[in-house]
């Protein structure tokens, strides 16, 4: 066959290739779309994180604003210490409550920020103060079975 | 550059030293692990002459040409090429060594994904740096020298068995080799075809000045057309000498195979025991489930 | 007369396995010559595109079909269980995370190794049945260099993006059937998939073990059709040994990197 034609197959093949892996890139993985640029830091401890990952999704409002960086267990507060990457352009303010929730009921686990009123504004490197840990699936149990027996006690 | 060099060596190493062989084989050993297929021959090519080695099939003849042409190592003794020990060469002399030489494959060998054409342009494009229009030139020409230059668009699979070795011999002789080997070139041909190829073997030789060795064992058509014929059998040389002398010889072996005789030296039958003895006795294998 | 047997067995055992071992010693080392000798394949990069063509080009049909049909599969199959779990809207997940990591890479070089793996064995067998390796050889060209090193290169570079194809039509094919055929929310189908899937966890992932899928292939391709017996007979068997051993390569590998990749975070 004639060597022009086959370079014509052959570039349509690589160029076929590179689309498809950028198609995969674009729309089947979060590349480019939910690309945070720049960031700061901020830590919380929280006493159950839950089944949190690490590149988990920071969300405030439901909006994502930035995601999880690192996740370590502290052996003095026997606490664990979550550091995340957040938006440069959202600010929150001091007293802002950090949650670890799930999204639907067995989706995977965020951090949701729910703003306080302080006038002051956290910076990169804080600590955020006011956290609720993950609602873990037997304590809660427990937690209501304990109160309903409680509960029938008292009408008795 | 190298191309004009290599187009004309041929005639420089055939005014400058004509007096010294081109190929010299010295006690010559080869072995397959210990399979032994040659023991200590001995051949001589003279320059510009066209030298037959006969035998019948699977005497060594075809590795006799791998060994000339440095495929294989001798198990002992030397072969030299132009004055040069072939198995003493590193891989790259032995390439520029082989670039020197021709070789028509049993069948042809062409390459089945390539036109006639590109076939016979294919040494020139990998060694050479010549231009597309001289390499189209050549070709032509040499595909001319066999007769076959109106088919060179056609690809190998459309080519006659005679045809295919035209174009392998035109492919051989396309940088003007200073030996061209002969690997069985009338195997498989028709009469016509046959007395073709053998023409050409000789006005090809002639009109390059190159040196040729014949591997064949057909004896009719290659005592027409060569100078001097070794008898190989079983790995060793048996009987050597021209045409005539051939022809004329009286050794039982020699005589057996240019007379084609069915029974001789060569025995008809593969060594066995006593026919009566072997027919008495029950055959000892068991029968197999499939039989 | 049992001692005898038995011992013949035993030796029958270490022929074999000093054979196979020999074989691998031989395919390392002729490995090694078709990476040293690749300098015409890269200079002469046309015999290499040419090569492309033959490898590349003309299996692209059967990765294109196949890849949307292990997608639709992958719907229909995915959706059925998801739906138990009231989690139907993660079929996006599953499908692309299964092509991308597993499916794409795997089921490409296997199709790749009977495609076109075996046809490289069966060209270069041919050529050597033909003594078309020999006449290179004794015309000074290297059938390595020649023949060898761009068949090589051209599997090499073809298989990512056989796979890419693969895994992206196999996703085409789940939406297809997920959010056309069954009516799975397009918006959650795709948006739990850019969640789930990591550009370089996992698409790069599944890149980096069809590269080494590739590699496996074409090497195992050459490598049988160059030690193939020059027979008719043995051309037919180094493309069954291609075939053959170029899957287990794969699974066995796919393992490999799998476990290297991909430990839990």
């Amino acid at each position: 066959m004639n060597r022009a034609v086959i370079d014509l197959w052959v570039g349509l093949f690589v160029a076929m290739g590179l689309a498809a892996l950028l198609f995969l890139g674009l729309k089947a993985a979060n590349l480019g779309a939910t690309d945070i640029g720049e960031t700061y830091s901020l830590q919380a401890r929280f006493d159950n994180i839950g089944g949190l990952k690490v590149r988990g999704p920071v969300k405030s409002a439901g909006v994502v604003v930035g995601r999880v960086s690192e996740i370590r267990f502290d052996a003095e507060s026997y606490t664990a210490l979550v550091s995340m990457q957040v938006d440069k352009r959202y600010q929150f303010p001091r007293d802002t409550f950090a949650t670890i929730n799930t999204s639907g009921l067995l989706g995977e686990q965020y951090v949701g920020f729910e703003v306080g009123g302080d006038p002051d504004m956290l910076k990169a490197g804080d600590v955020l103060k006011k956290t609720q840990s993950a609602v873990v699936l037997e304590k809660l149990i427990s937690q209501f079975m304990f109160n309903k027996a409680s509960g029938d006690e008292g009408k008795k | 550059m190298n191309s004009l060099f290599f187009a004309t060596l041929p005639l420089l190493l055939a005014t400058s030293a004509s007096a010294d062989p081109l190929v010299q084989i010295r006690d010559l050993s080869f072995a397959y692990d210990s399979r032994s297929i040659l023991s200590g021959i001995n051949i001589t090519i003279p320059r510009g002459k066209v030298v037959a080695i006969m035998g019948p099939s699977g005497c060594g003849k075809t590795t006799t040409l791998r060994l000339i042409g440095g495929q294989l190592r001798p198990t002992a003794g030397e072969v030299l090429v132009a004055g040069q020990v072939v198995h003493e060469f590193d891989d790259d002399g032995l390439y520029r060594m082989r670039r020197r030489m021709g070789m028509l494959f049993q069948f042809g060998a062409l390459f089945t994904d390539m036109s006639v054409y590109d076939n016979v342009a294919f040494q020139m494009r990998e060694h050479t740096d010549l231009p597309e229009a001289l390499i189209h030139d050549l070709v032509l020409m040499k595909l001319h020298a066999v007769g076959l230059r109106g088919a060179h668009r056609l690809m190998p699979a459309e080519l006659s068995g005679g045809m295919a070795r035209r174009v392998a011999l035109a492919r051989a002789i396309a940088l003007d080799p200073m030996l061209i080997m002969y690997d069985e070139p009338f195997a498989g041909l028709d009469p016509i075809s046959l007395s073709i190829i053998g023409e050409l073997i000789r006005t090809l030789n002639d009109a390059l000045g190159a040196s040729s060795i014949v591997v064949t064992h057909d004896v009719h058509e290659s005592l027409k057309i060569v100078d001097y014929i070794y008898f190989v059998s079983e790995g060793k040389i048996v009987a050597e000498g021209t045409a005539e002398e051939i022809k004329e010889s009286q050794a039982p072996y020699v005589h057996q195979f240019v007379w084609g005789e069915a029974d001789g030296p060569v025995p008809f039958h593969y060594p066995a025991r006593p026919y009566g003895e072997e027919m008495m006795e029950q055959p000892s294998r068991p029968r197999r489930w499939w039989s | 007369m049992n001692n005898a047997r038995v011992q013949q067995i035993l030796r029958q055992m270490g022929h074999q396995v000093t054979d196979r071992l020999w074989r691998l010693g031989f395919a390392c080392r002729f490995l090694l010559m078709t990476v040293l000798y690749s300098g015409t394949a890269l200079k002469r990069f046309h015999l290499t595109i040419r090569e492309i063509y033959f490898t590349g080009v003309l299996s692209l049909i059967i990765i294109l079909v196949s890849g949307m049909f292990v997608g639709m599969v992958l719907g229909l199959q995915g959706y059925d269980t998801l739906q138990r779990y009231g989690a139907a809207e993660s079929l996006g997940v599953l499908v692309a995370l299964s092509l991308v990591r597993e499916l794409g890479p795997v089921v490409a070089a296997l199709l790749f190794a009977s495609r076109a793996g075996s046809a490289i064995t069966a060209e270069i067998g041919l050529m050597k049945a033909t003594e078309q390796l020999s006449a290179m050889e004794m015309m000074a060209v290297s059938p390595i260099a020649r023949v060898v090193a761009p068949r090589f290169w051209a599997g090499v570079i073809s298989m990512p993006m056989l796979a890419a194809l693969f895994s992206a039509m196999g996703v085409l094919g789940g939406y297809l059937v997920g959010v056309q055929l069954i009516g799975v929310d397009e918006g959650a189908f795709w948006s739990q998939m850019q969640a789930a899937v990591d550009f370089r966890q996992d698409i790069m992932n599944g890149v980096i073990k069809s590269f080494v899928f590739g590699v496996l292939v074409s090497w195992i391709a050459v490598f049988e059709g160059f030690d193939a017996d020059p027979t008719a007979e043995g051309v037919s068997r180094a493309t069954t040994r291609t075939v053959v051993t170029s899957s287990l390569a794969i699974l066995a590998a796919d393992f490999v990197l799998t476990a290297f990749m991909f430990r839990g975070i």
